[in-house]
């Protein structure tokens, strides 16, 4: 009896050998573990061994049996893993095939470079302030010290707005934010006309200027000026403020340099240059290879202006500087179509 | 403006200083140099993967295979006529040298020259430019045959060696010029192309620029004239010109200041080779040496100059005495300026004039009659000080920018008429061999004052922010010739007699504080915090609303774009009714003739533009522009939406979405009012709208007020854009109506009791609108029904002409688990009220 057993549990684990999958497995659970199974029928025939034999034959068909069923769960894993590879080994994609596009929405690019300006102006104390693009000459140009036939304005020829009876003050429309300058400064004298708070405001928006449309110039163009007015303000508060604002704008250490220029709005004037972004200063096509660009226009304001807005010039000082976004942009991606910004092909816009 | 740096050279010693040092202290103290051109200096070099600090063009002379040679004797090429060989000395040996030049041709079979003619020669080896090919192309001398006979060098044109373009002779050179020398050492230059801002223009000249390089570098300024250049006037026992000549200012306004010169027995022949050479580096074309001269003086110091032939005037006046009167020009006067053109001038003209008529445009260009010719034997020489606006006008309306203009237009100081017309006759005497008359007629009617300028240490602590003593101010102004005068506690300065740009009292305190900060070193001043309090923190509502706005809409999936302000009816005409318009008074074209009114009219050219995109949803928020009769217009701001194209994006395994509908769009309104937090929101039927469709249009009111439309766009509208099949929906918003009115805030609780859902489907006539029923389930439900979603709108012969069948999903929730009779009930209690309400009936 105990040979019989052992013949087969023998042959059920060489049968369970050479099983590779699950209705194979089922049909060996069947005849090696079933109910009529051999093994079974031992079981079965139990009663009919004498009491001698019983313990000893007993405890062989359950050794027998737990054999069987242990090797059959480890058996099941084997078939359930070997089908699962097989099957991930089929389902293999081709990465390569390109995602599905996404339809999302984005700001023009533009708006998003005038935003990351206006942030880093916030953080530094300028509120932004707004006003109307069309303008009168007076407060384009001649409150801000361009006196009428000044040289400095052949530097922003205008686009005028047909009128009547307005030859001293025609309408245009504004050249530079600056205007809002007057506006804003004019706003906070009638806060308090004694003693006028003191200014830190951003001015962003849209100027226009008397160009043909060609690849390097446009007609209508984003400005973010700033101005800083107040009892003490000096030009070197101009060069460190300037020089923070070009560290959070292009990288923590950016070197920049103050050329002296000429604005008529401000004196001492001054172009800010930061080192070239994109070769590091060492000289590439963006810089012209002068290691340099050219972001910002900056200076003390003008005493007449300060005059003009309401503040007097021997108690206040401030500054003012002006960039344009989109210039920015263009030194930063190295695109060399300014049309490309007001053109608003989705080709170009979906790239930012 | 174009500046040589031999010429500069003559008034200050720049001994160490390379030429890009120079460029760069001019740059950062305001006088841009945009690019350097060597002409014979030796160039920078970087290493590998250098490059130069500024543009940087040109070519560099070989010191020893460059040289100034001279030619001994012009033969003839035994197998070409057109060419010849030459008898050169180069400082070492005979050389013969083969050339084409015309301007030697004639000497050639003449034997031995009475006079060598000195050249520039250059050796086998040497690199110069190809004289033949188009532009500038880099060449090595190399021997070769020419028609038999050995060629190895070259005798070199102002082409050849990078001076000019020209090369229709070679470079003769001045007869001192010593043979053997290197041609760098005696004539090579580097030229500083220089931009001048408006306030510079003082330094438009060579003084100029060497006095702001004297104030950048602590070396001296030498101003008087180059003795090499200038020989001393000789001045013979000749008639005063006071005797001769009197001039008669009408306005001194316009003319503040008038000199005249008189230079006898000049004869004319093309000025030292020195000379033209650094006139042509300039900028400035060679004339002849009385022209060149004029030219010479007024680069140099910056007055213009011009000559009259003095005969000339003699002969117009007669027996009389020479008068030259200057006025403003009557209307339709006609003169004949030296370019040939008939100009018709008007009062703003001022011209000058004998007795007998108008002799030239002053300021700006002179006559043909008095001009100076080959035969000009005496020259009366002026210069005059003139109103910058004017002539900045004159100069404009007759299209004449020239050298002069620019100068005047931009002001000149009149103290440097005398100094130019005693430095052009001077000039004059050297190059022309002429005896200059005693004396000047100088007329001076208007002379400006001289800003005096108080300037304290607390001055310049208080503008600029560093601490100066009043020596070390006067130290840096006096640099740039400012007098000063210290007493106790200030600088008293007085403006130099170059400068026009320094006003009195507060603003000239800053023109002068400028000058201060500029000499010091803008890079010397260091980098502070602002000290001074922060202003009261108001914000910005409006820009910061709008900013939200864009926000909703890009996370709605829309585009921003950005597009022009102006525009023309025709174009805006497309989609709204011609209206009065805010116009250009100066457009660039046609099609940008006016201020737009619509926005919508902008967005749906961009549409337009990318119709071929699968999809587009793009949104501007910007102003437009309505006129208001002579005063500022009005900008109000909007917010248009333009979408067509398919709702999805295609892929490999997915086929093309359904195209863009009313839906959509509605869709994206809702969810953008729902962001800005409104929520009583009607959609309405819109009255007739010029550009939307009538069916398929609505406007949206929120609080009972219209803020915007939305819609197809009309057939007829989209007719007249090139816009595929799929249909055009548009939107268009007020956003000073959409901002100004009264969100809503909260919330809906979420609740922790499961809701249920149930579904039920009406049949209704057509004419019900949805959100009619919609209502009245809400209505009905109460606070238990939380949503009410429609999932289908069905039409069948089955259920009847006329008819529809609405399917609504509907959501049950309350403070405690409903149980099925509770659901049950509030459905019946909402199909009864359907049905006696609308004649709904529910459908089975």
């Amino acid at each position: 009896m105990l040979d019989k057993l052992n013949e087969i549990e023998k042959a059920a684990l060489e049968d369970l050998s050479s099983i590779t999958e699950q209705t194979a497995l089922d049909a060996w659970r069947v005849s090696n573990v079933g109910r009529s199974s051999p093994l079974m029928q031992i079981f079965a025939g139990f009663g009919k061994l004498s009491k001698e034999e019983k313990p000893i034959v007993g405890a062989a068909a359950n050794r027998v049996k737990v054999a069987l069923e242990s090797a059959l769960e480890e058996k099941t894993q084997a078939v359930k893993y070997a089908a699962l590879a097989k099957s991930l080994s089929e389902e293999k994609l081709d990465i390569t095939l390109p995602g599905r596009e996404v339809n999302i929405g984005r700001l023009h690019p533009a708006n998003q470079q005038l935003r990351r300006v206006l942030a880093i102006l916030a953080e530094m104390g300028f509120q932004v302030y707004t006003s109307r693009e069309v303008e009168t000459d007076e407060m384009n140009f001649q409150m801000l010290n361009f006196a009428p036939h000044h040289p400095a304005r052949e530097m922003q020829d205008s686009f005028y707005v047909e009128s009547e009876g307005r030859e001293d003050n025609p309408i245009l429309m504004r050249t530079h934010t600056s205007p809002g300058q007057i506006r804003a400064m004019r706003e906070a004298v009638a806060t308090n006309p004694q003693n006028p708070p003191p200014i830190r405001i951003a001015l962003p928006g849209m100027c226009y200027r008397y160009e043909q449309i060609t690849a390097r110039s446009e007609i209508q163009f984003n400005q973010v000026e700033g101005l800083a007015v107040g009892e003490g303000i000096t030009f070197a508060d101009l060069k460190g403020t300037l020089t923070d604002f070009a560290r959070r704008m292009f990288g923590k250490d950016a070197r920049v340099r103050f050329r002296a220029s000429y604005f008529p709005f401000t004196e001492p004037s001054a172009e800010v240059d930061v080192e070239c972004f994109v070769c590091g200063g060492k000289g590439c096509q963006v810089c012209k290879n002068s290691g340099w660009l050219e972001i910002l226009g900056c200076g003390m304001v003008h005493p007449n202006v300060l005059q003009n807005g309401g503040y007097d010039p021997k108690r206040y000082t401030g500054f003012a500087f002006g960039m344009g976004p989109e210039r920015q942009l263009m030194l930063r991606n190295k695109i060399n179509d300014i049309r490309y910004f007001w053109g608003n092909d989705l080709r170009f816009l979906e790239q930012f | 403006m174009k500046l040589p740096i031999s010429w500069l050279k003559d008034f200050i010693d720049l001994d160490g200083i390379t030429v890009e040092d120079i460029a760069r202290k001019l740059t950062l103290a305001g006088l841009e140099v945009d690019e350097i051109l060597y002409a014979g200096l030796p160039m920078p070099t970087y290493g590998a993967g250098e490059k130069h600090e500024f543009k940087t063009n040109g070519i560099a002379w070989d010191k020893e295979k460059i040289v100034v040679a001279e030619i001994r004797e012009v033969k003839e090429h035994p197998n070409a006529d057109k060419l010849t060989l030459l008898d050169l000395y180069d400082g070492q040996q005979e050389q013969v040298v083969l050339t084409g030049a015309p301007n030697i041709f004639h000497l050639k079979g003449t034997g031995k020259l009475p006079k060598p003619i000195k050249v520039a020669y250059a050796k086998e080896g040497a690199t110069i430019y190809d004289g033949h090919a188009d532009g500038l192309v880099l060449t090595t001398l190399k021997r070769a045959k020419i028609r038999g006979v050995d060629s190895y060098s070259m005798v070199c044109s102002e082409k050849e060696l990078g001076i000019t373009g020209e090369h229709e002779g070679i470079i003769l050179l001045d007869d001192d010029a010593p043979v053997g020398m290197s041609l760098a050492d005696h004539i090579g230059d580097a030229v500083l192309d220089i931009s001048i801002l408006p306030n510079m223009a003082r330094n438009a000249n060579v003084i100029g620029i060497a006095r702001e390089l004297a104030a950048l570098t602590g070396r001296e300024l030498r101003k008087q004239v180059n003795t090499e250049t200038g020989k001393q006037p000789s001045t013979l026992n000749l008639q005063p010109v006071t005797d001769l000549v009197e001039i008669e200012i009408t306005n001194s306004e316009l003319n503040p200041r008038f000199v005249a010169g008189l230079i006898r027995g000049v004869e004319i022949k093309p000025s030292p080779y020195q000379i033209q050479r650094r006139l042509k580096l300039a900028g400035i074309r060679a004339i002849n040496n009385i022209v060149d001269a004029t030219n010479y003086a007024m680069i140099e110091l910056g007055e213009p100059l011009h000559a009259f032939d003095y005969d000339v005037l003699k002969e117009r006046a007669g027996e009389k005495k020479i008068k030259l009167i200057t006025r403003p020009a009557q209307e339709g006067e006609e003169l004949v300026t030296l370019d040939g053109e008939k100009r018709k001038l008007t009062s703003m003209n001022v011209l000058v004039c004998d007795e007998k008529s108008s002799l030239s445009l002053a300021g700006v260009m002179g006559g043909t009659e008095s001009e100076v010719t080959q035969n000009t034997r005496n020259v009366l020489l002026e210069g005059a000080a003139w109103n910058f606006i004017n002539i900045r006008r004159t100069a404009k309306q007759h299209n004449l920018p020239s050298e002069a203009s620019f100068r005047f237009s931009r002001g000149v100081h009149p103290a440097l008429a005398e100094t130019g017309v005693k430095r052009g006759l001077q000039y004059m005497a050297a190059w022309a061999n002429g005896s200059i008359a005693p004396g000047l007629v100088d007329v001076y009617p208007l002379k400006p004052k001289d800003s005096v300028v108080e300037v304290t240490p607390k001055d310049v602590k208080r503008l600029l922010g560093i601490e100066l003593t009043l020596e070390q101010i006067a130290e840096l102004l006096s640099r740039l010739e400012f007098k000063c005068e210290i007493t106790d506690h200030h600088l008293q300065v007085t403006a130099p007699a170059h400068r026009m740009d320094i006003d009195e009292g507060v603003v000239g305190l800053a023109d002068v504080l400028e000058e201060v900060a500029r000499s010091y070193g803008f890079d010397k001043i260091p980098t502070t915090t602002i000290s001074d309090a922060l202003p009261p923190q108001a914000g910005n509502p409006i820009h910061e609303w709008e900013e939200h706005l864009r926000d909703l809409l890009v996370a709605i999936g829309m585009q921003e774009v950005v597009t022009y302000r102006m525009t023309s009816p025709e174009r805006e005409g497309r989609v709204i009714a011609h209206g009065e318009y805010v116009r250009i008074a100066n457009p660039i074209a046609p099609e940008r003739s006016v201020l737009r009114q619509s926005l919508l009219a902008a967005v749906l050219e961009v549409a337009e533009k990318n119709a071929r995109a699968e999809s587009i949803v793009m949104f501007e928020v910007g102003s437009i522009f309505e006129p208001v009769k002579n005063d500022l217009p009005n900008e109000p701001r909007k917010l248009a939406i333009v979408m067509t194209g398919a709702r999805s994006a295609s892929a490999w395994d997915v086929k093309a979405a359904p195209a863009f509908d009313f839906y959509d769009m509605k869709g994206r309104i809702e969810l953008l009012l729902a962001g800005l937090r409104y929520t009583d929101i009607v959609y309405a039927e819109t009255e007739s709208t010029y550009s939307l469709h009538p069916g398929k249009s609505a406007e949206v009111k929120i609080n009972g007020q219209v803020v915007g439309v939305f819609g197809e766009l009309h057939p007829l509208a989209k007719e007249k854009y090139e816009f595929g099949d799929a249909p055009v929906i548009v939107a268009e918003f007020d956003l000073e109506k959409l901002r100004t009115l009264n969100p809503s805030y909260g919330i809906i609780p979420v609740s922790e009791f499961p809701p249920m859902y149930e579904d039920i489907a009406i049949i209704l006539d057509e004419s019900v609108a949805a959100s009619a029923v919609e209502a009245l389930i809400r209505q009905t439900g109460g606070k238990t029904v939380t949503d009410v979603r429609l999932f289908d709108v069905y039409r069948d012969e089955k259920i009847g002409a006329g008819k529809k069948s609405l399917a609504y999903s509907l959501t049950y929730q309350a403070a405690k688990t409903l149980t099925d009779a509770d659901a049950a009930a509030i459905r019946n209690k909402i199909v009864k009220r359907l049905e006696n309400t609308i004649g709904a009936k529910l459908r089975s």
